[in-house]
């Protein structure tokens, strides 16, 4: 074992971390920001949506979904649980503060951000057929959006201080996504007029470096997020 | 005006969430103070402590607060960590106890609801739902005594005040748990025979009466 080669070591290294994930999910870029920004080796498997592999159905067999980590052979499923778990897994470049109090109030923000961000996804990709349901809907997601500015985000730079943490990771979703969900449908529901930290917010998200090389093609996620929009019509 | 040191949990009526805070609490043998809270009439505490959803649990330490039942869970085991450790110590375990631990907020407690609120075709599908989620989680648990193993551990306080509910979910709903998941039952009633448990668990009849008293108030009947 020892004296082996730097390469070698770190394809077995690389073998040790498998992500199996969707191009387009907005879930499983969670997981690779996590894992980029610990510098950990990882292999990338692509899982097709709607043909599931046998490892898929193995290793999430409650589910049947990405993302999954498989490390050391133990698969991990579900995003926030799959962060956590790296988080601890290697400690270095911590993305949950060191204290109590604060790691469970990120929790807490971590918890909102992801009902909030599955309401503001259903506005697009599940709209109310009465007109009404959806403007009361849309009223809701806004005043989830309001939360996030004014309780969340405050004055902050980041979610998580000068730096992202693990609360930016998972808000991640609506810089990009939502940005490419509100081009499709003609909706804007971040309006730097009306939610302006959120919005800085967006535009310093994607120019973190870890962050920047890490997003799927734009126009290509225009084109899926179309198909998905049609789905539920259809 | 709430000291500075003293544990203060705001938990109200049957909530299962509450009690999940409490058993945390009694596992580690912590000394708090309770404050039961009228949600139709809330205490100007609560909305301070907890102003973005205003419910309960609330567990206050230190003057401050912290929401969302599992999170107070963690929060305890994590800031009292030598009594009784509900979590496992490694994170392949502990990302499995926080899986199913979120499972039984994303199914069970769905499904259940869904048990004694609707009625019909609707409540049939309701009990399919729950009864399934169930089994997932008896077939997680296998052959040991609880879901942390030898130990009583984060996932069976995740699940087990559901316990108290049971009877009200097999009587609107006119079907026997044990009946599909008797491996759980033996779990629950084992669970049962610790004193942070069987201290804390409404009585389920009562949990009954206080279900219809909701519904005839919202006109649910």
């Amino acid at each position: 074992m020892s004296g082996m080669a730097g390469a070698g070591a770190e394809a077995e290294a690389e073998a040790e971390v498998k992500l199996l994930g969707f191009w387009s999910s907005p879930f499983v870029h969670r997981v690779i920001w996590a894992l980029k920004l610990k510098g950990i080796s990882y292999e990338y498997i692509e899982v097709e949506r709607y043909n599931k592999s046998d490892l898929l159905l193995r290793s999430n067999p409650v589910y049947k979904k990405v993302p999954v980590l498989i490390h050391q052979g133990n698969p991990i499923s579900e995003s926030l649980i799959i962060l956590q778990y790296i988080d601890e897994t290697w400690p270095h470049n911590p993305l949950l503060p060191p204290d109590n109090h604060h790691r469970a109030l990120a929790r807490f923000w971590i918890h909102f951000g992801e009902n909030s961000i599955a309401c503001i996804t259903d506005l697009f990709l599940r709209p109310c057929k009465e007109e009404q349901e959806r403007a009361s809907a849309k009223k809701k997601a806004e005043e989830s959006i309001r939360v996030m500015e004014e309780q969340c985000l405050g004055d902050k730079k980041f979610f998580g201080g000068n730096n992202i943490t693990m609360v930016d990771i998972v808000y991640g979703c609506l810089s990009h996504w939502l940005e490419g969900l509100e081009e499709i449908v003609g909706m804007k529901l971040i309006e730097p007029n009306k939610f302006p930290r959120l919005h800085m917010w967006i535009q310093n998200f994607k120019q973190v470096p870890v962050i920047k090389e890490n997003l799927p093609d734009y126009g290509k996620l225009l084109l899926h997020l179309q198909s998905r929009t049609q789905e539920y019509v259809t | 005006m709430v000291e500075e040191a003293k544990v203060v949990l705001l938990g109200s009526g049957f909530s299962m969430f509450g009690m999940r805070a409490k058993i945390a609490l009694a596992e580690k043998g912590i000394k708090y103070e309770y404050m039961e809270e009228d949600l139709a009439n809330k205490s100007p505490l609560l909305q301070e402590m907890n102003p973005i959803h205003k419910k309960i649990p609330v567990l206050i330490h230190h003057g401050r607060p912290i929401c969302e039942s599992l999170i107070i869970v963690e929060y305890i085991d994590m800031v009292w960590p030598n009594n009784s450790p509900l979590l496992p110590s490694d994170p392949y375990h502990k990302a499995q106890a926080r899986f199913w631990a979120d499972f039984v907020d994303l199914k069970v407690y769905h499904a259940s609801r869904r048990v004694w609120i609707s009625k019909g075709d609707e409540q049939e599908v309701a009990k399919k739902d729950f009864l399934e989620s169930l089994k997932q989680l008896e077939e997680f648990l296998g052959d040991k005594p609880y879901f942390g193993g030898d130990t009583f551990g984060f996932v069976d306080v995740a699940l087990i005040p559901f316990y108290c509910w049971f009877y009200s979910y097999e009587t609107f709903g006119n079907f026997k748990v044990e009946a599909e998941c008797p491996k759980l039952i033996s779990w629950a009633k084992r669970c049962m025979q610790r004193e942070s448990v069987s201290e804390t668990l409404a009585d389920e009849k009562e949990v009954y009466e206080g279900i219809l008293d909701y519904k005839d108030k919202f006109m649910l009947n």
